[in-house]
C-alpha cells in the first residue's frame, strides 16, 4: 500500500457498546428495546454530563421499568429524558435480575460536549 | 473385631475394585476414563486396575491394609461402556469417596487420578475424559478471583463479547515500542490486549519496564476513548516469589488484570495466584500453553474439558478455549461442551458434546471463554454465534496485520463485532448472513472494508484430530 493510500486513524470517544456503529435511527433503537424485553430484562435509563462519562454510576431517570412490556413506553421515556437533559449522554440498560448483570447497555443519545 | 486374616500374594483387581452394583453417592467424585487394554486382559480387570491404581490399591496385598477399612476408602469401577466406532477401547466409570482428596486441591485430585495409573503396563492407552466434582468438593475451592459478572462491572463491558489482541511480534520488542503497540490497539477500539505467553522477562524487554510502559498506554487510551481498557500483564515466572513480585507491581501501576500460564506454571502456582488476585482486586487471565501435549491424542492423556474444570476450581477469570474456526484445533460440539463447564451453574450430561456427567457448579463464578488464534473479521459473526457474549475474542494478526496499522485494525474488528451483535439482537441469523452483515457495516467503515479485502481468502480447513466418539 502506498503512503497516499494509507488512512490515518483518529481516536474516537466511543462510550462502550455500539459506540463504533453509525447513529441508530428509531427502528434500530426499537429493535434493541425489543431484544431487552424479549429476554425478560428490566429496561432502565441513565443520563450523565459528558464530562463525567467515565463515572461508574450515572444518574437514574426514574426507576428501572420493572414489568414494562410496551416498547412504545420505553421509547417515550428515552425521548423524555433526552428532552430534559439535552446536554447529557442518555443510555439504555437491560437489567438481568437472574444473573445480576446488565444484559445490554448502550448510549442512545450523545450529549453535546 | 478382626474378621479378615492376612493372606500375602497378588489378587485380581476385579475381586475388590469392580463393583457393577454400586450406586454412586452424591458426594463421590466420579471419573470417566477411555481405556485401551493390552490384548487378552478382560475389560473388567482393566477397569478395576484403573480404579485401584488411582485410589487405594497397589499390585500386592499388604498387611497394613487390615489396619483400615479399605471398603470405605477404595475407588470403585462401577460401569463399563463401549466406545462408539472404536472396538479396541471402552469407557470405564470410577467412583472415588470424597475423603480421598484434600479439600480445595485440584493438585491432589489430579495426582491421584492421572498419576501412576497412566504408566500402568496392562494399559496400552488411557485417557481421562471427564470428572464429576461433587458440589461438596466444589464448595471447598476458591474458583475465579472475580468471575464474569464482577469483571463486566469493573471494566464496564455489557451486552457483547470483549475484544482483545495478543501483541505481536511475540518476542523481540523493546518495552517502549511494545507499549506503543498496546496503545495503538486500545485507542482503536480493543478492550484488552495481551502479553504473548512466552513474554516473561527476557533480555530485550525486562518485565518491570514493560509494566510501566503498558500502564501508560492503558491510561492514555482510557482518557482519549472514554472507555475502560486493560492489558494482561504476564506474571508467569520461574518461581512463585518472582511471580508475586510481578503481580504486586502490576497492581501498583494500576493495571486491572494479570495473566498466568496454568499448565507450565502448575496448579499450585495458579491457585496461589488466584487467591492473591481475589485478595487484591485483580482480574486473572489464564493461558494454556502445553495443553495440546496433554489433550490432543484421542486415546491417551486428559481431555481439555477436565483441564478446564480444574482451572475453574483452581481459579481464573478467563481461559483460552480455542476458536473452532481459526488456525488451532477444535471440534465445535466438544468446544461448546467445555465452554459450558466454564460459564454455567449447572451442565447436564450430553454425550453429543462429550459431557459424561451432570455437573453442578453451585454458586461458583463463571470464567470468560477466550477465543484466540488465527481469526479475523470474516470469522466475527460465527464467533459471536459460537461463543456468545461471555467471551473474549482475540485477534492478534487480525488486528495488527491491518494495512493501516493496529488502531485501524482494532477499529475494523470492533465495527464487525458490534454489527454482528446488533444484527443478532435484531433476530438475524448472523452466521448465515455473515457476508451481508459485514458488507453493510463496511459501508461506513473504511477500516473494516480494507480488513475484509486483506483477509478474504484466508481459511483454515483441516480435519479435526481429536473428534468426539460418535457413530
Amino acid at each position: 500500500m502506498s503512503l497516499s493510500d494509507m488512512g490515518n486513524y483518529e481516536t474516537r470517544r466511543t462510550l462502550e457498546t455500539f459506540g463504533f456503529l453509525p447513529k441508530m435511527d428509531n427502528n434500530d433503537i426499537q429493535a434493541q428495546v425489543a431484544y431487552i424485553l424479549a429476554n425478560g430484562w428490566a429496561p432502565a435509563i441513565e443520563h450523565e454530563h459528558p464530562s463525567n462519562s467515565m463515572d461508574v454510576y450515572w444518574t437514574m431517570w426514574k426507576l428501572p421499568f420493572f414489568g414494562e412490556t410496551d416498547m412504545g413506553n420505553v421509547l417515550a421515556e428515552l425521548e423524555a429524558c433526552h428532552r430534559a437533559f439535552p446536554d447529557h449522554h442518555v443510555r439504555l440498560t437491560g437489567y438481568d435480575n437472574y444473573s445480576q448483570t446488565q444484559g445490554s447497555c448502550f448510549v442512545v443519545f450523545e450529549g453535546r460536549s | 473385631m478382626a474378621e479378615k486374616s492376612y493372606q500375602a500374594g497378588v489378587k485380581e483387581y476385579r475381586d475388590k475394585y469392580w463393583t457393577p452394583d454400586y450406586v454412586p453417592l452424591d458426594t463421590d467424585l466420579l471419573a470417566c476414563f477411555k481405556v485401551t487394554g493390552q490384548p487378552g486382559v478382560p475389560n473388567e480387570e482393566v477397569a478395576a486396575a484403573v480404579a485401584a491404581e488411582s485410589s487405594t490399591g497397589t499390585w500386592s496385598t499388604v498387611w497394613s491394609e487390615l489396619l483400615t477399612d479399605l471398603e470405605f476408602y477404595k475407588g470403585r469401577a462401577y460401569r463399563i461402556e463401549d466406545v462408539p466406532g472404536d472396538p479396541e477401547s471402552f469407557y470405564t466409570f470410577v467412583a472415588y469417596p470424597i475423603d480421598l482428596f484434600e479439600e480445595g486441591s485440584v493438585v491432589n485430585v489430579l495426582t491421584s487420578l492421572v498419576g501412576n495409573v497412566f504408566g500402568f503396563k496392562a494399559l496400552k492407552h488411557l485417557r481421562l475424559e471427564d470428572i464429576r466434582f461433587p458440589i461438596a468438593y466444589i464448595k471447598t475451592c476458591g474458583g475465579p478471583p472475580a468471575g464474569i459478572n464482577v469483571e463486566r462491572d469493573r471494566l464496564n463491558k455489557y451486552g457483547r463479547p470483549m475484544l482483545g489482541a495478543t501483541i505481536k511480534p511475540k518476542l523481540g520488542l523493546s518495552a517502549k515500542n511494545y507499549g506503543r503497540a498496546v496503545y495503538e490497539c486500545l485507542r482503536g477500539g480493543l478492550d484488552l490486549t495481551k502479553d504473548d505467553e512466552n513474554v516473561n522477562s527476557q533480555p530485550f524487554m525486562r518485565w518491570r519496564d514493560r509494566f510501566e510502559f503498558v500502564a501508560e498506554a492503558i491510561d492514555k487510551a482510557e482518557r482519549e476513548t472514554g472507555e475502560r481498557k486493560g492489558h494482561y500483564l504476564n506474571v508467569t515466572a520461574s518461581t512463585p516469589e518472582e511471580m508475586y513480585k510481578r503481580a504486586e507491581f502490576a497492581k501498583e501501576v494500576g493495571c486491572p488484570i494479570i495473566m498466568h500460564d496454568f499448565l507450565t506454571g502448575g496448579f499450585t502456582a495458579n491457585t496461589g495466584l488466584a487467591n492473591w488476585c481475589r485478595d487484591n482486586g485483580m482480574l486473572l487471565h489464564i493461558h494454556r500453553a502445553m495443553h495440546a501435549v496433554i489433550d490432543r491424542h484421542p486415546k491417551h492423556g486428559i481431555h481439555f474439558r477436565v483441564l478446564a474444570k480444574c482451572l475453574r476450581l483452581s481459579g481464573g477469570d478467563h481461559l483460552h478455549t480455542g476458536t473452532v474456526v481459526g488456525k488451532l484445533e477444535g471440534d465445535r460440539n466438544s468446544t461448546l461442551g467445555f465452554v459450558d463447564q466454564l460459564r454455567e451453574s449447572f451442565v447436564p450430561e450430553d454425550r453429543s458434546r462429550g459431557v459424561f456427567f451432570d455437573q453442578d457448579w453451585g454458586s461458583m463464578p463463571g470464567v470468560f471463554a477466550v477465543a484466540s488464534g488465527g481469526i479475523h473479521v470474516w470469522h466475527m459473526p460465527a464467533l459471536v454465534t459460537i461463543f456468545g457474549d461471555d467471551s473474549v475474542l482475540q485477534f492478534g494478526g487480525g488486528t495488527q496485520g491491518h494495512p493501516w496499522g493496529n488502531a485501524a485494525g482494532a477499529c475494523a474488528n470492533r465495527v464487525a463485532l458490534e454489527a454482528s451483535v446488533k444484527a443478532r439482537n435484531e433476530g438475524r441469523q448472523i452466521e448465515k448472513e455473515a457476508r451481508d452483515i459485514l458488507t453493510e457495516a463496511a459501508r461506513t467503515s473504511p477500516e473494516l472494508a480494507i480488513a475484509m479485502e486483506t483477509w478474504k481468502e484466508i481459511v483454515f480447513e483441516f480435519e479435526t484430530v481429536d473428534k468426539l466418539d460418535v457413530n
